[in-house]
């Protein structure tokens, strides 16, 4: 261990910097995008109408059956092409994140709506609110302070994956790390490093949950 | 003002009301009692369009109820209705519980929705509450919050469903003195109950059901002292002899 030299992580720290705030960054908009584009999928599945909760359902089986490396891949590839003009590594990557979070988050969601009492329903229709007044301000509110700890969860997740977009060149804090890793001929100073500071982030996640979950049944 | 014909509804192969027939006029005070699974519940959802009715029709003050082009979100915000399991918003305050329909559903302004909320929460004694959550108050506190989140839309008729039936026996009182006070008020109700007090005191007709049919429609009175059918007699006889 006294081969280790650590000032290859202090020369290097703006550049490690840049990488994580891509993880970071793309972890916090795939959760926002992945958040509201899985309440949209619940509902649809929820709806019972045939063709929306179909196309739903359909969406979210076909996205979990395959590995997110791949999908990473195909909007890579695809959105390029759909749209006829390159969009960049970071918004393709971040596409497919929330396609695919979306996915998961969706049947997060969609349990914790089956949480709320159909009663709430019935309140709220007897006063008058429209379906989209009652998700908005009746079931929802209710089925996300229910879901706050998965979600949190699940986000922790999703920051560790987001160390795939290597696979799209883009230079998250995993590939950052890897890059200086090879450069310098410090693999094993880097790789510590990098396993420490995903570690961290994720441990105070975690705690972060626990004591939302202690609130929650307190 | 309420008036049904006919109504029928199945779950599946299941009938749950069979041809019923009944109206409450406007003022007036209808109690529906009878066995549990009898469909009390089942056809007071169906007067605000909460449950659809496959034959027959409903008609509240002109509107069809049961009818396909029925605007059903502008007929309930006229229609107040009380759970048996209150159903407060538990995300939100009293007063947010009382002001949501008056703002979102009657475009009343903040000022408008609060006001109102205060002169109603007084008048059931809920005042030093009204900052609290539903989860904070007793049960027959919430049940009057409940009534008076209804009569914030200012309504035309209240339906009532068993809402004193989740109350400890304590509570139940605070509750019906609401209602009491209601009706004597002049407004329009129709309650599912078996508080058979608050029927003599306020009900001008008694509705009995039996196996989703109604098997009595008569005058209070009438009901309770000459109960025509055997199902009516001996329902009577059990519930207030316990
Ligand atoms: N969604 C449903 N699907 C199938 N059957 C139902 C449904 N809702 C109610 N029922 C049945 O319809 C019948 C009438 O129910 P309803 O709730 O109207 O009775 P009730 O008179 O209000 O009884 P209680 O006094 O227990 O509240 C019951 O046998 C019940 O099991
Ligand atoms: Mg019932």
């Amino acid at each position: 261990m006294d081969n280790l030299d650590l000032s290859v992580i202090i020369d290097n720290l703006p550049f490690l910097w840049q990488g994580l705030q891509i993880s970071l960054s793309l972890t916090a908009l795939a959760v926002v995008g992945g958040i509201a584009l899985g309440t949209f999928l619940a509902l649809m599945r929820l709806s019972g109408f045939g063709p929306l909760s179909w196309v739903a359902a359909g969406y979210v089986n076909l996205i979990r059956s395959v590995p997110l490396i791949l999908v990473i891949f195909w909007f890579y590839f695809m959105v390029p092409l759909a749209l006829g003009r390159p969009i960049g590594s970071f918004y393709s990557a971040l596409i497919a994140f929330v396609m695919f979070e979306a996915a998961y988050y969706s049947e997060i969601i969609r349990a914790g709506i089956q949480s709320v009492r159909k009663g709430q329903v019935h309140a709220g229709k007897a006063i008058g609110l429209s379906y989209w007044q009652i998700q908005r301000y009746v079931v929802l509110p209710q089925a996300f302070r229910n879901m706050i700890p998965i979600l949190v969860t699940q986000a922790i997740v999703l920051f560790q994956d987001t160390s795939l977009v290597f696979v799209v060149s883009l230079r998250d804090f995993m590939t950052a790390s890897s890059i200086v890793a090879r450069t310098e001929g410090r693999l094993a100073e880097m790789y510590l490093f990098a396993a420490l500071v995903y570690f961290t982030i994720c441990f105070a996640g975690s705690i972060f949950v626990r004591r939302l979950q202690r609130a929650k049944t307190a | 003002m309420i008036s049904i014909e006919n109504v029928s509804k199945w779950y599946g192969d299941f009938q749950v009301l069979a041809n019923c027939t009944s109206k409450v006029d406007k003022g007036e005070v209808v109690v529906v009692c009878g066995p549990s699974g009898s469909g009390k519940s089942t056809l007071i959802k169906c007067v605000n369009g909460l449950e659809p009715v496959q034959r027959g029709t409903i008609t509240v003050e002109g509107t069809e109820v049961t009818a396909k082009r029925t605007n059903l979100t502008k007929l309930r915000s006229r229609i107040g209705m009380v759970f048996q399991h209150f159903e407060l918003y538990p995300h939100m305050s009293v007063r947010e519980n009382l002001c949501l329909g008056q703002q979102k559903v009657l475009g009343r302004s903040r000022d408008e929705a609060n006001a109102k909320a205060e002169a109603l929460i007084d008048r059931v004694d809920m005042l030093a509450h009204i900052e609290k959550f539903p989860g904070q108050l007793s049960g027959g506190q919430q049940q009057r919050v409940a009534i008076s989140r209804a009569l914030a839309m200012d309504p035309i008729a209240m339906l009532f469903d068993e809402p004193t039936s989740a109350l400890d026996p304590e509570m139940i009182n605070e509750v019906l003195d609401v209602m009491v006070e209601l009706a004597q008020d002049g407004m329009t109700m129709m309650v599912v109950t078996h508080e058979m007090g608050f029927a003599r005191k306020v009900a001008d007709r008694v509705v009995f059901m039996d196996a989703g049919a109604i098997v009595e429609d008569r005058e209070t009175e009438a009901f309770f002292g000459n109960p025509e059918s055997d199902r009516a007699k001996e329902f009577l006889s059990k519930i207030l002899n316990h």
